[in-house]
């Protein structure tokens, strides 16, 4: 196939999910919307009788929408992350996988950023976290790691943003020339006014080059700081210095997890099998893996320190979790997060795209319930023995919680229908670059070089 | 001189007869929840008292602890408050500042003696129970945190008082009202910055400890020891 040919094929192949919409779409984005809606009913439901109609109580101030705010913000860590390093060391196998997991971050930080909001007693007020100047001279208290919380995600989901759009200028320029009317307006309008000039190909890749080393640091930091959340207090088994790694490994691994799921489902509703090769998911599988090795050592390490250091309050928490009301869910957890995934990751003939799949389910399971495990424990088992508690959800956090994982697939479903989900020019600078490189082979051969 | 307030409760006179809850809640406006709301964890006791049951049977023995909350100077419920809801005033309370607290909950889990509460739905009261409310304390609506004030009503209305009559404080002259309430005298109120005080004095006694000193929170609740279980152990 020549070259010219082959690059209208990727356009096409990588449009057509813009171009033609089958019923299966509009049933599948009411199907979603009907749970998102449910989602903030329960939401509103809440606000107006307050958090009575939840499981919080005393002593157990937090429960599952401060566990679906970490989930959301661990998910979202990922994919810029992911991003970011592979495009900081050119690997080539990444050009199909950036914008899938660029875009996971972008959606998945903006439904864990409104869990904070959820979870208020007085949400209405939330706005007093801003530093605005204020009649009164009051300032939010930059002591509070709430606060710091504020600035990080409002940080990251700026950057991450940023990060999403600009490779995305020149494919808006792809589907404006393509497009007639009111959608022409629209691309048009968020194309920017690319004509593709070398000198705009030359500043967006410089600005792709800072935007990937700076939003590094960030991504470290956003959860870093939300392990600060728990660390800085000094509740049985938060106040620990091993949180921040800990956390921000846990975010990479459940981001990695969702990107799985994400592609393997992209590739068989999109039909991309051609796009999403099975050398994706096998280097993803591995990183996965990786990730997997990397929790077990970390929670092996928290649970070692605080069995040896034997401080009452701290076993009250690790007993309880090892042995008693929530070893259940610790030892599903284990076996998702690690058990599971070993083998599906590790032998290389099961490291297929059921397999990946397969682990990755495994993860998101497992990672949601080491949030819960990280709060509630805690909570439920504080010094004082006569203050002992528990923590039973009630309906409108479970299905807040289903409303956000409903958000989180329609916000995907519908950005794939209005952005090529696979970055067209990036493919093509990469076809580009296959070809240049077998050309050159191909004279080194006729010269006589190669042998 | 600015006041210190702090408080002595001897575990020795406490009879775990509970009037100080029952005064507290009368004097504060808190709502009691009900047995079903109770039971899911949602009763409000700004004072409450704790037993521990001792020994094996039949040679058990009841011990009780009046908790609430330890006006600590090095309280960790303020700093983690984003909005300054939770802070500290000049007398040296951990005050609570109703109409700025948006309901983080942060502050309820930074405090390890548990002696914070949220109002997780609207206060209500039966009618005709509504008129008993006392016109000096604030009700506190769904979504805010609430706690122990030390009475701060009781203490400026003091502070006032004495001021108008162009006097100074006398020694017990505030009493909270759980303080004012126990019949066995187990619990002094006083100003610790005054070395003559009731409080201070107590505050110094050799059977005085702190709830989970070593938390560093540095309490101004002083708990003196019972004197059965300090000989006992001088003894062996």
């Amino acid at each position: 196939m020549s070259q010219a040919s082959r690059a209208k094929q990727i356009t096409d192949d990588l449009l057509r999910p813009l171009l033609h919409t089958t019923w299966k779409f509009y049933l599948g984005v009411s199907f979603l919307s009907c749970f998102v809606l449910a989602g903030l009913a329960a939401w509103g439901y809440q606000m107006y009788n307050g958090l009575a109609v939840t499981g919080d109580n005393w002593p157990v101030f937090w429960g599952f929408h401060e566990t679906n705010f970490v989930f959301w913000i661990g998910i979202s860590d990922a994919g810029t992350l992911i991003s970011a390093i592979l495009r900081m060391v050119y690997a080539e196998w990444r050009r199909p996988v950036t914008r899938c997991a660029e875009a996971i971050t972008a959606f998945a930080l903006t439904i864990g950023a409104m869990f904070p909001l959820v979870h208020l007693g007085r949400p209405w007020f939330a706005w007093w976290l801003i530093p605005y100047p204020s009649e009164r001279g009051i300032w939010p208290n930059f002591r509070s790691p709430l606060t710091w919380d504020f600035f990080a995600i409002n940080t990251y989901l700026t950057s991450s943003l940023l990060f999403l759009f600009l490779p995305m200028i020149p494919d808006f320029a792809i589907v404006r020339d393509r497009t007639t009317g009111f959608r022409k307006k629209i691309y048009s309008w968020l194309a920017l006014g690319w004509q593709g000039y070398p000198k705009q190909w030359h500043r967006l890749e410089l600005t792709m080059h800072i935007m990937a080393i700076a939003i590094i640091p960030i991504a470290i930091s956003v959860h870093t700081i939300v392990s600060f959340d728990f660390s800085m207090a000094l509740v049985p088994m938060w106040h620990t210095t091993i949180f921040g790694p800990y956390f921000v490994a846990g975010a990479i691994f459940s981001g990695i997890a969702a990107l799985i799921i994400a592609m393997a489902v992209l590739r068989k509703t999109l039909h991309l099998e051609e796009y999403l090769l099975p050398i994706h998911f096998n280097n993803l599988g591995k990183l996965l893996f990786t990730m997997s090795l990397l929790w077990g050592y970390f929670v092996f390490n928290e649970r070692l320190t605080t069995w040896y250091g034997n401080e009452p309050s701290e076993m009250a928490v690790f007993w309880t979790t090892q042995i008693g009301t929530f070893a259940p869910l610790f030892w599903t957890m284990v076996f998702c997060n690690f058990i599971l995934p070993f083998p599906f990751l590790a032998i290389r003939k099961l490291r297929t795209i059921t397999g990946c799949v397969i682990a990755s389910c495994g993860v998101v399971v497992g990672m949601w319930l080491e949030r819960f495990l990280i709060i509630v424990p805690g909570l439920s088992h504080k010094p004082l023995p006569y203050s002992w508690g528990s923590y039973m959800p009630r309906w409108p956090e479970i299905t807040i919680m289903v409303g956000s994982f409903a958000a989180m697939i329609l916000l995907y479903t519908l950005f794939s229908k209005v952005v090529p989900i696979i970055s067209i020019w990036e493919l093509k600078v990469g076809e580009h670059y296959e070809h240049q490189a077998a050309k050159a082979l191909g004279a080194a051969e006729e010269a006589g070089e190669v042998v | 001189m600015t006041h210190r307030w702090g408080m002595a409760v001897d575990l020795d006179r406490c009879t775990g007869c509970e009037a100080c809850v029952t005064a507290c809640h009368a004097e504060n406006n808190i709502p009691t929840a009900g047995p079903e709301e109770a039971a899911r964890g949602r009763a409000k006791h700004w004072m409450r008292v704790e037993r521990y049951w001792e020994g094996e049977f039949p040679d058990v023995s009841a011990k009780f602890r009046p908790v609430l909350c330890q006006q600590c100077d090095n309280a960790p419920c303020e700093p983690v408050c984003p909005t300054y809801a939770s802070q500290h005033n000049e007398e040296g309370l951990n005050i609570q500042v109703y109409n700025r607290c948006f309901g983080t909950r942060y502050c309820a889990n930074a405090c390890f003696y548990n002696v914070r509460f949220f109002n997780w739905g609207n206060p209500e009261w039966e009618k005709p129970l509504n008129l008993q409310l006392n016109p000096d304390v604030s009700v506190r609506e769904a979504g805010v945190m609430e706690k122990c004030t030390f009475c701060i009503q009781r203490i400026k209305a003091g502070e006032i008082n004495a001021e108008a009559e162009n006097r100074e404080l006398k020694d017990g002259e505030i009493k909270p009202a759980c303080v004012q309430s126990c019949t066995a005298n187990a619990l002094v109120f006083g100003d610790l910055n005054d070395p003559e005080s009731a409080v201070s004095r107590l505050a110094e006694s050799p059977r005085g400890t702190k709830l989970l000193e070593d938390m560093g929170a540095k309490p101004k609740i002083t708990y003196l020891l019972r004197e059965t279980w300090h000989e006992s152990s001088v003894k062996s």
